[in-house]
């Protein structure tokens, strides 16, 4: 054990800075992602990176996991394995499955705490992984969004460590509050399991906006609220009906059936190649309001109200932009 | 008002026998005594210097009048062992609650008393998926079991939240305690990690917030020094993985599946390998990630090691032969990028002369 937590004196911004860029014979600094830095250089920053960047990367990478030489946050927040491996993972699905749009990108603060409350739908909770993508790949300050998921995630082996280690966390006050006030980007889907679960008849209807305890976390801290309107991922998985015996065995909110599951086995857990826009709208500032007024249930209840529209109303338009559901 | 007659329980173990020998340096303090069922063992003993060392079992109602015959204003009570073993569950029960009910029974009669200081732990909040990430002290628990090392913490709590009750001239300070680590102190944790190859649960991971041993003992002093009452979180700044925190130590995790954690946990304590199932460890305070703000505000103590550095120094004071070092995977992998980087090159510069050659010929 020579490098210690406090050793290392040497910065990874400076290396990078100070390497030469030569780009036929350019030597790969090996030590470019040391212990303290969690971000290796990833695929999105600048060119499109050579196989002996994307070689020194992965071994780099493999690295610093034997060897334990990674951070992690409070909540378990794994930014190295998040842009190594999950990241890399869900962006085909992302850019080439789902071909997502994203719209209104500067509405999201560059930094700061900000709370993104979506939609949900799609029987899996891909719509909030892709709004993850879209807000870490395409936003110019490259943000990672910490999701707040339902206590059944935490509950699933490998799914929960992997939740947590992917930054999301339980979706409870406490947690929504210690993050909106570390400056975290969080993102919320207050419909829970009524707006995942719901069938395909009533795809693109919003249903109720949980208790509204997103709002007080938002009027606590003082940080805005970017209601988020997410089109496609409806049509990923359309639920025709329920299973509830099995759903009631596996101890589980529903078990979909859709046109290929569980006609097609295996085959009908891939998701429909539907085409996705996300678009993040205006925020909607609370600090003027002061932390108090989260104690006062009717303008938490207009707020949330407020904002459920607005992603109404942003849904319609967007399905009206849509031609076609999966050429787009 | 510095104490001047101090009794502090659990001398023969790490965390009671230091701060004894601690006070035990401090001029101003009158009188050391420590109790415990078992002597400490000599070297321990020989630190603890001017402690006078009463060899008493706490569940025995003779407490109250070594308490009383020597006008004890302060109580320390290290109530809970650092490596609460699985299989001695009743009676390390019966020891740390009724002990404890003793105790407090002796110290509610004794009018010298002032002031009880009660080392508990992180334990006390549960492990439940509805749980927040972070606990602080107002923290209810979701889910505690009905017995076993967590639920016996809360029970010492309640008894002592009773005592301060009918003692409202009493200051009670509660230390909740993260796990601890370091070079000499033996927990669960540690033990768990000796042996090179470690069980852990297939599909599971949690996060482990530590404290070091030094830590805990400043902290422990600090509240016996000067009168900080209330309930207090404490551990060391930030968090590691389990499976982290095994690479850093050099081991190689053995993934088990769920079902089958138990069985492979007691094959393994039989063989000797290990004493403690890894499934435990969250119900043993080291899976919560607790809030330590008021530590450092109401408390003044900011913990001078960081989880990830009581970790190594844990690491480098027991002197874990890693499997594989940090070194040997540093030139591994430079070898690996040497080797299949001159493999890459070679393709490159072969691959483009086919076509061209073929075409000429």
């Amino acid at each position: 054990m020579t490098a210690g937590p406090t050793g290392g004196g040497h910065t990874v911004g400076g290396d990078d800075a100070g390497a030469p860029h030569f780009p036929d014979a350019r030597v790969i600094p090996l030590r470019a992602a040391t212990p303290q830095d969690p971000t290796p250089p990833g695929p999105i920053s600048g060119q499109p990176p050579t196989t002996d960047d994307a070689l020194a990367a992965a071994l780099a990478f493999l690295r610093r996991r034997l060897s334990g030489d990674y951070t992690v946050d409070e909540f378990g927040f794994d930014p190295d394995l998040t842009e190594s491996v999950l990241l890399p993972l869900l962006r085909p699905l992302y850019r080439t499955w789902f071909r997502v749009e994203p719209l209104g990108l500067q509405h999201v603060p560059d930094d700061g705490g900000a709370l993104v409350v979506a939609n949900h739908s799609g029987a899996i909770p891909l719509d909030a992984l892709m709004t993850s993508v879209a807000l870490h790949d395409d936003h110019p300050a490259h943000r990672h969004l910490r999701l707040l998921g339902a206590d059944l995630l935490f509950r699933l082996p490998v799914v929960g460590p992997l939740s947590r280690k992917h930054g999301t966390t339980l979706a409870c006050t406490a947690d929504a509050e210690r993050l909106l006030g570390a400056g975290e980007l969080v993102g919320v889907w207050p419909e829970g399991y009524k707006g995942i679960g719901k069938p395909f008849a009533d795809r693109y209807k919003l249903q109720r906006f949980g208790r509204g305890g997103f709002v007080s976390a938002a009027l606590r801290t003082g940080t805005p609220i970017v209601p988020c309107s997410i089109v496609g991922a409806e049509e990923t998985y359309p639920k025709i009906g329920d299973i509830p015996p099995l759903a009631r065995l596996l101890n589980l909110p529903y078990v979909p059936v859709t046109p290929t599951f569980p006609l097609l086995g295996p085959l009908g857990a891939v998701p429909l190649p539907s085409k996705w826009l996300i678009e993040f709208g205006e925020p909607i500032s609370t600090v003027e309001y002061g932390p108090d007024a989260a104690d006062d249930p009717m303008l938490v209840f207009n707020l949330a109200d407020q904002v459920r529209e607005t992603i109404q109303l942003t849904l319609y338009r967007l399905l009206g932009r849509r031609r076609h559901t999966f050429r787009g | 008002m510095a104490p001047s007659v101090v009794l502090v329980t659990g001398v023969s173990r790490f965390l009671g026998g230091n701060l004894a020998a601690r006070l035990a340096a401090e001029p101003a303090i009158e009188r050391v005594l420590g109790v415990d069922t078992v002597a400490p063992v000599p070297d321990l003993r020989r630190r603890m210097g001017r402690v006078e060392f009463v060899r008493a079992d706490i569940r025995n109602p003779l407490i109250a009048k070594v308490v009383a015959r020597a006008g004890v204003d302060t109580i320390v009570h290290v109530a809970l062992s650092p490596h609460p073993s699985g299989a001695g569950g009743a009676a390390a029960t019966e020891m740390a609650v009724l002990g404890t009910m003793q105790l407090l029974a002796a110290a509610q009669n004794a009018p010298s008393v002032r002031r009880v200081v009660l080392e508990s732990t992180t334990a006390v909040y549960g492990a439940s998926p509805l749980d927040p990430a972070v606990f602080d002290e107002t923290t209810a628990p979701n889910d505690l079991p009905t017995r076993g090392y967590a639920r016996d913490a809360a029970d010492i709590e309640g008894y002592l939240r009773g005592f301060a009750r009918r003692r409202a001239d009493v200051s009670v300070t509660v230390l909740r305690f993260a796990g601890l680590v370091g070079p000499r102190v033996d927990t669960v944790l540690t033990r768990y990690l000796a042996p090179p190859v470690v069980p852990t649960v297939l599909g599971d991971d949690s996060r482990l917030q530590l404290l070091h041993e030094e830590d805990a003992l400043g902290v422990l002093e600090r509240v016996v020094s000067r009168e900080l009452p209330g309930v207090v979180n404490v551990a060391a700044d930030g968090v590691l993985m389990l499976s982290q925190a095994i690479r850093r130590a050099g081991r190689v995790p053995l993934p088990v599946p769920p079902p089958a954690v138990a069985t492979v946990g007691r094959l393994l304590s039989a063989a000797g390998v290990g004493a403690f199932a890894p499934e435990r460890l969250r119900l043993l305070g080291i899976g919560q990630v607790v809030d330590t703000t008021r530590l450092r505000t109401a408390f003044g103590f900011t913990p001078r090691w960081t989880t990830v550095q009581a970790f190594d120094d844990f690491v480098r004071g027991r002197a874990l032969r890693p499997l594989l070092g940090p070194g040997q995977l540093a030139a591994a992998e430079r070898l690996t990028d040497r080797g299949v980087r001159g493999v890459l090159h070679a393709l490159a510069d072969v691959a483009p002369h086919p076509p061209s050659s073929g075409r000429s010929a």
